[in-house]
């Protein structure tokens, strides 16, 4: 799936397909779950920030090699829920992406594949409103692997605070800036983050970045938009 | 796959107490934590609502305030907030707001609490901080109160002004005309300063007031050539210049006098007036007692009886120590005493002889508090004759003790009270009676002693209160078979704690669950400090003052004089703070306090004062009682 593939506009509708269609097993109960009403408040969705390591950026490529999960809403993150694990890729792990991730070969060679921890995430995810920072990788590397285990696609609706960020970044700028087409700040985790005056984290891994973005919405719903808001206004 | 915490854990391994906590129970904590964002300006508690965790600053600033608005405290990265809420009833004490954006970690109560109970260094750091920090909030609450740390020196408005004792009274009232004053203070330039310049009382030898004009001048058609020396009062009642505002308001009500000289280093300074310390309180019990004195029948006293509980919990409020709360209300009480005995006089004519009306235990030591049953006595002249004067005394007595229980002093269960014939005695006799009791410490005579070693006169000739005091010091010191006697006696309340210093609860059906703060506390330390006051012929009523002597006569090992005044004070304390909010809740005060009630800060205190007042005891036994082939020790 490319970033120009296309994303289904009505959600309700996509489930109540998808339901329909699935035949019984792990994402025929991930769609029984439902989604939330699009005009549900922001402030009242149960939300869950997900973050994952690759092996590389290329979807084509690359494999999940771990996978962080914390359930949060907009008063607390909740941490003595939070999951996560390490998976063992199909390919060999290439030194670049050790560096990157900092999963070693050893941690990963005594890991399950994904295969076997696949329904214990659908599980955590399925009902809540899946928060990541840039949806491409989430959605694109989660959507291949389920493509190659199930056979079927899996979609579901994510809260963006990269996008959402881009979107505050360009009410700010002034018009001349944008006459300009002058660069907007960074939108990367860690530089969004000082913006709101959240702590810098040193350690990379999947559940750390999972509740960094947690925080993150927390920040910029405070700060820039409205708990009354209905969620279809965030999602993508 | 455990999930890892890794920042959350890393960063609370940095800061106190977190750093006390082994690895694994730091992981725990890590886990458990909850993540919390708030914009700058946000509120994050509010005073008064529940709080469920204890709270770490991650990242930005808050600032948590007083009740009243004042800023308390500002925290950044590391800083912790909500303990004293959680440890106090799970509310919150001191409310919180976001100085800056900042993300908070919040630990759950319950883990909080288990690692209080797991980890010595972990729950040190909450004790010595909570300890601190309710110093803190004790001091900033005193210096609030101006009556507690103002000392009298700071009411003083001018010098003293004075006149020798051979002037004519025109002369003083001129000069009181000139100066504006409402007194003088009368030297006499003949008396001869002593030579110690510590005892030079700079010749001053009596005070006159405007309304000794009024009563002793005017009245009486005096010649205006008088001397002054002639109509001034000589027993004047003084103050230190280092006594507090709230001594002189004491020692106003207690006397019944307007003007008090101010002395530095014994010389007079300047005198505060009453009105002087009404500026200064102006709704308190002093305005009770004027109510009390200005009312013309029992019933109009017992309507003024009703804001007694109000006095009494805006003292609690305003964080007034036990020794002034139960001065105040023993001067309320002796108030309501005296006027009854006016009015009784008023009905019944003068008394046919001299009397003294005594105020017997808690109200003689200035200890009362709201649930307070009538102690009281009689003193007769010793030419009493019981057929010629007993019909007025009996009627005296009875209007008195019937209009105390009007007013809420109920009558007392052991009737002990001025209308019982036994305790209508002469001066002699009381003086025989407490020399029996001395001499003869059989168990009814050391029933009585806990309550009439605590004596005060309050109408009449009070003189011959201070008279029986006297007697009582002088025939109990040194005397080791009454002292062990007393001492014996002193141990049979126990403090409530059980082998495992667990609490022990009342056992009496109607207070299941409790302990009975007075029974098993406050007596018992009092009767122990009696016992110490009365080996050392200390004449003080008050058992702080007696604990004072106790400190200056170096009868207790060193400290445990003040560990007796502390656990004194921490008892009472909590016991008037149980009344005060029973008033609150509009439910009958009593002494009875629920251990499940309190937080495990307070239960921990209290723990503490009760093993205080054991020691105390195992100490008076070994003192007064352990051997009595040890003799010839001092006391």
């Amino acid at each position: 799936m490319s970033r120009s593939e296309a994303i289904p506009s009505d959600w309700l509708h996509y489930y109540g397909q998808r339901a329909a269609q699935c035949q019984p097993g792990m994402l025929f109960d991930f769609y029984q779950h439902g989604v939330l009403h699009p005009d549900t408040p922001i402030a009242q969705a149960p939300m869950v920030a997900m973050d994952f390591e690759t092996t590389g950026l290329s979807v084509d490529e690359a494999e999940i090699v771990s996978i962080g999960l914390v359930p949060f809403d907009l008063r607390r993150i909740y941490c003595a829920e939070s999951k996560h694990w390490v998976v063992k890729p199909e390919q060999e792990m290439t030194e670049d992406s050790i560096v990157f991730h900092g999963i070693t070969h050893s941690e990963v060679e005594s890991a399950p594949p994904l295969e076997s921890v696949l329904d214990q995430v659908l599980d955590a995810i399925a009902g809540k409103l899946v928060v990541v920072h840039y949806r491409y990788i989430e959605r694109a590397f989660l959507n291949k692997a389920v493509m190659s285990i199930l056979k079927e696609p899996v979609l579901f609706p994510m809260i963006d605070t990269m996008h959402l960020e881009s979107i505050i970044l360009q009410r700010q700028q002034h018009f001349w800036h944008k006459l300009l087409k002058k660069l907007l700040p960074s939108v990367r985790l860690g530089h969004c983050r000082s913006r709101y005056n959240l702590p810098h984290y040193d350690a990379h891994n999947a559940l750390t970045d999972a509740v960094a973005t947690a925080e993150l919405l927390q920040a910029q719903i405070a700060h820039h938009f409205s708990a009354d808001h209905a969620v279809k206004t965030y999602w993508v | 796959m455990q999930p890892e915490q890794v920042e959350i854990q890393r960063f609370l391994a940095d800061y106190s107490p977190f750093d006390e906590l082994p690895d694994d129970a730091l992981m725990t904590l890590a886990k458990q934590v909850e993540v919390a964002y708030y914009v700058a300006g946000s509120d994050i508690l509010s005073y008064g609502e529940p709080v469920n965790d204890l709270f770490v600053v991650r990242s930005g600033a808050v600032e948590t305030f007083r009740r009243n608005g004042e800023l308390y405290n500002r925290l950044d990265a590391g800083g912790i907030f909500g303990q004293m809420g959680l440890m106090m009833r799970g509310r919150v004490r001191f409310p919180t707001k976001a100085l800056e954006d900042c993300l908070l970690y919040c630990i759950p109560a319950d883990l909080f609490n288990d690692y209080c109970d797991q980890y010595e260094g972990f729950s040190n750091y909450f004790e010595v901080d909570n300890a601190a920090l309710l110093r803190q909030s004790i001091t900033d609450q005193t210096n609030k109160n101006d009556l507690t740390t103002d000392k009298v020196k700071s009411l003083l408005m001018r010098d003293v002004v004075t006149i020798s004792k051979e002037a004519p009274v025109s002369e003083a009232a001129l000069l009181m005309t000139q100066e504006s004053v409402s007194a003088l203070l009368i030297t006499d330039p003949d008396k001869p300063i002593e030579s110690d310049p510590e005892d030079d009382d700079g010749q001053a030898i009596g005070i006159i007031t405007d309304r000794d004009f009024i009563t002793r001048v005017v009245a009486e058609s005096l010649d205006l050539k008088t001397p002054i020396g002639q109509v001034m009062s000589t027993d004047m009642v003084v103050l230190d210049e280092n006594a507090y505002v709230y001594e002189a308001m004491l020692a106003m009500l207690r006397f019944n006098i307007h003007h008090l000289p101010v002395l530095k280093k014994k010389k007079p300074i300047g005198i505060i007036e009453l009105s002087d310390i009404v500026r200064y309180e102006s709704q308190s019990s002093l305005f009770l007692v004027r109510e009390i004195f200005a009312q013309q029948n029992v019933d109009g006293l017992a309507e003024y009886a009703k804001f007694v509980p109000d006095a009494f919990v805006r003292m609690v409020n305003e964080d007034a120590n036990s020794h002034m709360i139960g001065s105040a209300m023993a001067v309320v009480g002796r108030s309501f005493k005296q006027r009854l005995l006016e009015l009784a006089e008023e009905s019944l004519g003068p008394p046919p002889v001299p009397y003294c009306f005594l105020a017997l235990g808690s109200m003689a030591r200035d200890e009362q508090m709201l649930v307070t049953d009538q102690d009281n006595a009689i003193i007769l002249d010793d030419s009493y004759d019981a057929a010629l004067h007993g019909e007025y005394f009996t009627a005296l007595t009875q209007f008195v003790c019937d209009g105390l229980n009007t007013c809420g002093y109920t009558y007392c269960n052991g009737d002990i009270m001025a209308t019982n014939p036994k305790w209508q005695l002469t001066l002699s006799q009381w003086k025989h009676v407490f020399s029996q009791w001395i001499e003869n410490p059989d168990p009814e005579a050391l029933l009585h002693c806990s309550i009439f070693f605590d004596l005060e006169g309050v109408w009449g000739k009070e003189q011959w209160a201070t008279e029986l005091r006297r007697h009582v010091a002088v025939q109990a010191k040194d005397n080791r078979k009454f002292l062990a006697a007393l001492a014996r006696n002193a141990l049979l309340r126990t403090p409530p704690l059980g082998f495992f210093k667990a609490f022990v609860m009342e056992k009496d059906g109607r207070h299941n669950n409790s302990i009975n703060l007075k029974r098993r506390g406050t007596a018992p330390l009092t009767d122990v400090i009696r016992v110490h006051a009365l080996a050392i012929g200390s004449r003080a009523r008050n058992s702080f003052e007696r604990l004072d002597d106790i400190i200056a006569a170096n009868l207790l090992p060193e400290g445990s004089a003040q560990d007796l005044s502390d656990a004194l004070e921490y008892l009472s304390i909590v016991r008037v703070k149980h009344q005060a909010k029973d008033v609150l809740q509009k439910v009958a005060p009593d002494n009875n306090i629920e251990p499940d009630n309190l937080s495990r800060f307070e239960r921990r205190n209290l723990k503490e004062a009760f093993q205080v007042v054991s020691a105390a005891q195992n100490f008076l036994k070994f003192r007064y009682t352990a051997n009595a082939s040890i003799k010839g020790t001092k006391h």
